[in-house]
C-alpha cells in the first residue's frame, strides 16, 4: 500500500468527522479554506464576481490562466492538516492572482464517500485520488472528465510516460500526477557504516555481499515487519514487487498486475525464491527481534529501531520512513553522515534500468468550467510542484522541478532523483493497482502466512490465484 | 477570529432554535388535534400517533437495512450481478472460512463460559467480605476500557522478542524466569485463539461479578437460613439454592455476553487481523466489505451473523421478562 498515513487512527476521527460534516451539510457552508478567507479574492465573492480588483504586483506569471474573479474550486481529498496547509500555501498566490478560491476538503472516508458524492450529483471539482484503481472505477460508473489539453501537454513535457498511463483508462487520459512517494530504498545507518567500513552497495550483488559480510562480522544483516493492524502484509507486498520488477522489468510486471501472468507462473515463483533467500533467510533476518517468524509479528512502524542500536544492517521501506527515526530516538539525524540513511534498492540487470516502486496521487477533475480547467493546469505544472515542494516533507516525479528545491541532502531529494529519472522504470506499487481482493485482501493474507506459518510458496500463490475476482 | 466564527454560528443557532420551536408546534397540533377525536376512532388514531414514529424510525433504521442486507448477499463483488446463493456457498465451502466459523463458534462458548463462572466465584468469594468496593472495582475496571485499548495493552504483554534480548512482553518474561523459552504467543496456533479470549473475558468478568454479586445479595436472607437450617452447607448451598435462585440473571448474563462475542471484532482486528488461523466472522465482514469492497460476501457474513445473534437476542430477552415477572 501506498499511503500509511490513510489508515492512521482512522476510527478515533471517524467520529469527529462525521460530527463535521453533518455540521458542515447542515450549515450549507464550509469554512475550512483559513488562509483564503484573508486574500482578497474571497472578499470580494460576496459581490457576485464583479472584475474590479486589478492583478496584483508578482501576478504576471498567472497570467496564462487568466482571472475568475468570485469563482470557486471545491477540492475534495484524503490528505489531512496539517498537509492541507502547506497545499494551501503553495497555491495562495495562484488563489490571489486568478481571483479562483480552492475550497479544500479533507476526509479521511474519502475513498468510500467519493462514489457517494458523485452519485448523489455532488461531485467535487476536482478530487486528489490515492489510487489509479478507484480512477478505473469512478470512470467505469461515470463522474470523471478528460484531462483539458492544457494538463495533457504539461504531463506529457514533465512526467516519466509510466505516469501518464496511470492516469489514463480506455485510452483516454484523466489524471495528473501530484505527489510520489519512493518505495525503492533501503535503510541504514551511516554511522555504522562507517565505523565497519561498509560501503553502500550498488548492485544487487554487492547488496549480498555486503549482507553476507554483516554475517560473518556477526551481525544479521536484515530486519523487517509486516504487521500494520488491518493491513497487515503490505510491507511483504512491496517486497515481492521490488524484485518482480527488477527481475523482468515493466512489461511483466504490468502483465502479472493484469492478471495476464498469474501468481503461479514460474516467473512469480522465482521471485519468491528470490525473495525467500533475502527476507526469509535465517541467517540474514529478524535482526533485533527474533526468528523468521516474528516478521509477521513485527509492526512496521518498529522494524527499524535495531538499526539504530546497531543490531540490525538494513531495513526495505519506503521514503517516507524517514519520519519514523525520530520516533525511536528523538536525536536521531536522518542525514548522509547520520543515524540513519536510505540508498536506492540496487538494480538487477542492465536490462532494466533504475527500476523503481512507488506510488501517487492523481487529480481527477468532476467539471470542466474554466476555473476548473485553470486550477487543473496549475496543479500540473512545474511552478505549483516547486511552491509545494518548498514547503517540505512532499515528492513530485514533475522533472520541471529543480532538485534543488529540495532541502540538500535529504531523502526527497533522493526520492526525486530517482523518480524524474527519464530513463528510470517507474511502476506503481502493484497491490494498489490490484483488485482489492487481491491487494488488499488474499496477497496481504498469504504473505503474511508464508512468513508466520511458513505456508509453501506454491500453495500461497496458487490462493491468491483463487482469490482473483472471476471478471 | 474565534468572535467572527462565533458570530458566523448565531444565525445557525437561530435556525436551530427555529426548527426545534417547529417541531414543538406540530407536536403540540397533532396532540391537540388527538385529544379532541372522540368516540370510536380515538383508540386507533392515537396508536398511530404514538407509535408511527418510532414505526418508521425502525422500519428505515432495522428492518429496511436488514432486507438490503440480504438481498445484496445474493449479488457478487460489485453488486451488481445476481449470483444466488454463491457467496453463502462460499463462507460454507473454503477451508479458511470453515475456520473462521469455528474459530467464531469456539468464542461465543468459552468466552461467555469462563468470564461467568468466573464472575459468579469472585462474586461469591468477595460478597460479604470486609471491604468488598475495593476488589470489585478494580475487578470492573476493565469494562471501561474500550475493547481497542485493552488489544493494545495485551498485545503488549504477548509481545515476543528473541529469549536473549531484553524482553517487551510480560508474558515472555515471566515464562523466562521460570526457565522455559517462550514462545512467538502470536503464532501458536491454536491457542492464539485462546490468548485473544483471554482478553475478552478480562473485560467481561467486571461486568458478569458486578451483575450476579447484586443478583444473589437479592436472594431473601430466609430462604438462606431456611437453608441452612436444614443442614445444607458450602457446595450443597450454592448448588441447591443460590444458583436456582440466581438462574435467570445468569442466563441473561450469559447471553448478554454471547450477543457481544459474537459482536467481537476491535480484538482480532487489533492483535491479529484474522491473521495465524485467528479470523471470526466480524472482523472478515468487515475486510471483505470495507477493505476488499465486496459487498455481496461482507453482506452473507453479516446475514450470518445476523442469524447467529437472533436465538441469543429473543432467549435473552424472554429471560429478562422472566426475571421481571418474578421481581
Amino acid at each position: 500500500m501506498s499511503v500509511p498515513t490513510r489508515r492512521r487512527g482512522v476510527a478515533l476521527v471517524v467520529g469527529a468527522s462525521a460530527a463535521v460534516l453533518l455540521l458542515a451539510a447542515c450549515g450549507g457552508s464550509s469554512t475550512s479554506d483559513e488562509s483564503t478567507s484573508a486574500a482578497p479574492a474571497s472578499s470580494s465573492a460576496d459581490s457576485g464576481g464583479e472584475t474590479s480588483a486589478a492583478p496584483a504586483a508578482g501576478c504576471e506569471a498567472y497570467a496564462a490562466y487568466g482571472t475568475f474573479e468570485g469563482a470557486s474550486v471545491t477540492l475534495f481529498t484524503s490528505i489531512l492538516p496539517p498537509e492541507q496547509q502547506k497545499f494551501e500555501t503553495a497555491w495562495a498566490e495562484f488563489e490571489e492572482c486568478t481571483g479562483i478560491d480552492i475550497v479544500y476538503e479533507g476526509s479521511d472516508q474519502f475513498e468510500a464517500q467519493l462514489p457517494t458524492r458523485i452519485a448523489g450529483g455532488n461531485a467535487p471539482d476536482l478530487a486528489f485520488i490515492p489510487q489509479p484503481g478507484l480512477l478505473v472505477k469512478l470512470v467505469e460508473t461515470g463522474g470523471p472528465v478528460a484531462a483539458p489539453d492544457s494538463v495533457t501537454a504539461l504531463v506529457d513535457q514533465y512526467w516519466n510516460p509510466a505516469w501518464k498511463a496511470y492516469g489514463t483508462v480506455d485510452g483516454t487520459f484523466y489524471a495528473a500526477p501530484l505527489g510520489s512517494n519512493m518505495k525503492s530504498f533501503v535503510w541504514y545507518s551511516p554511522k555504522v557504516f562507517s565505523e565497519k567500513g561498509y560501503t553502500v552497495p550498488t548492485t544487487w550483488d554487492e547488496l549480498f555481499a555486503l549482507s553476507d559480510q554483516m554475517v560473518a562480522d556477526g551481525v544479521k544483516p536484515w530486519c523487517g515487519g509486516i504487521e500494520s493492524g488491518g493491513a497487515t502484509g503490505w510491507p511483504a507486498t512491496d517486497w515481492l514487487e521490488q524484485i518482480m520488477l527488477r527481475m523482468y522489468g515493466g512489461d511483466v510486471y504490468d502483465q502479472w498486475v493484469n492478471h495476464t501472468l498469474l501468481f503461479d507462473s514460474p516467473e512469480v515463483t522465482a521471485a519468491m525464491d528470490t525473495l525467500a533467500g533475502w527476507m526469509k533467510n535465517p541467517e540474514y533476518v529478524n535482526a533485533g527481534f527474533g526468528d523468521v517468524k516474528t516478521i509477521a509479528t513485527t509492526g512496521f512502524q518498529q522494524a527499524g529501531e535495531p538499526i539504530l542500536k546497531g543490531e540490525c544492517g538494513m531495513l526495505q521501506q519506503a521514503s517516507f520512513y524517514a519520519n519514523f527515526w525520530a520516533e525511536f530516538n528523538p536525536d536521531a539525524v536522518v542525514a548522509e553522515d547520520g543515524d540513519a540513511y536510505a540508498f536506492y534498492l540496487p538494480a538487477m540487470n542492465d536490462n532494466v534500468p533504475t527500476p523503481v516502486v512507488g506510488g501517487g496521487e492523481f487529480v481527477t477533475a468532476f467539471a470542466d468550467r474554466p476555473e476548473v480547467v485553470a486550477a487543473q493546469t496549475f496543479l500540473a505544472s512545474p511552478e505549483f510542484a516547486t511552491a509545494k515542494v518548498k514547503e517540505g516533507t512532499w515528492v513530485s516525479a514533475n522533472s520541471g522541478v529543480p532538485l534543488d528545491a529540495y532541502a540538500p541532502g535529504s531523502i526527497d531529494q533522493l526520492s526525486a532523483q530517482y523518480l524524474t529519472d527519464p530513463q528510470g522504470t517507474f511502476r506503481f506499487d502493484a497491490s494498489d493497482l490490484m483488485p482489492a481482493a487481491v491487494g488488499a485482501g488474499a496477497m496481504w493474507k498469504e504473505m503474511t502466512a508464508w512468513f508466520a506459518e511458513d505456508k509453501p510458496t506454491q500453495q500461497v500463490l496458487k490462493d491468491i490465484d483463487a482469490a482473483w475476482p472471476a471478471e | 477570529m474565534i468572535w467572527e466564527n462565533i458570530l458566523e454560528g448565531i444565525p445557525k443557532l437561530g435556525t436551530a432554535a427555529a426548527g426545534i420551536a417547529v417541531f414543538f408546534a406540530i407536536l403540540l397540533v397533532v396532540f391537540f388535534v388527538l385529544g379532541r377525536i372522540r368516540g370510536r376512532l380515538s383508540n386507533p388514531v392515537a396508536m398511530l400517533a404514538f407509535l408511527g414514529p418510532a414505526a418508521i424510525l425502525l422500519m428505515l433504521g432495522l428492518v429496511v437495512p436488514t432486507f438490503q442486507t440480504v438481498y445484496k448477499s445474493l449479488f457478487n463483488a460489485s453488486g451488481k450481478k445476481f449470483i444466488g446463493l454463491q457467496n453463502y456457498g462460499w463462507i460454507l465451502t473454503t477451508e479458511s472460512n470453515q475456520q473462521v466459523l469455528i474459530n467464531t463458534a469456539l468464542w461465543i462458548v468459552i468466552a461467555p463460559l469462563f468470564s461467568t463462572v468466573i464472575g459468579l466465584v469472585l462474586a461469591l468469594l468477595l460478597d460479604r467480605m470486609r471491604r468488598e468496593s475495593i476488589p470489585k472495582s478494580l475487578i470492573f475496571m476493565p469494562m471501561a476500557i474500550s475493547f481497542v485499548g485493552a488489544s493494545i495493552i495485551w498485545g503488549l504483554v504477548y509481545a515476543y522478542r528473541d529469549p536473549a534480548q531484553e524482553q517487551v512482553g510480560l508474558l515472555s518474561q515471566v515464562v523466562l524466569w521460570l526457565g522455559i523459552e517462550p514462545p512467538n504467543w502470536i503464532l501458536l496456533q491454536p491457542w492464539n485463539n485462546f490468548l485473544l479470549m483471554v482478553i475478552m473475558i478480562w473485560i467481561q468478568t467486571g461486568f458478569a461479578m458486578v451483575v450476579l454479586s447484586a443478583a444473589i445479595k437479592a436472594i431473601p436472607g430466609d430462604v438462606v437460613e431456611a437453608a441452612t437450617l436444614d443442614g445444607a452447607t458450602g457446595w450443597r448451598l450454592f448448588s441447591r439454592v443460590t444458583v436456582p435462585m440466581i438462574r435467570t440473571t445468569l442466563i441473561v448474563v450469559v447471553t448478554t455476553i454471547m450477543i457481544a462475542t459474537l459482536k467481537i471484532f476491535d480484538i482480532v482486528r487489533v492483535m491479529t487481523n484474522g491473521n495465524f488461523g485467528t479470523q471470526i466472522v466480524a472482523n472478515e465482514m468487515y475486510s471483505q466489505a470495507f477493505v476488499q469492497f465486496d459487498v455481496g460476501r461482507g453482506s452473507a457474513l453479516a446475514v450470518i451473523l445476523f442469524l447467529g445473534v437472533i436465538p441469543l437476542v429473543s432467549y435473552n430477552i424472554i429471560q429478562l421478562r422472566r426475571e421481571r415477572a418474578i421481581r
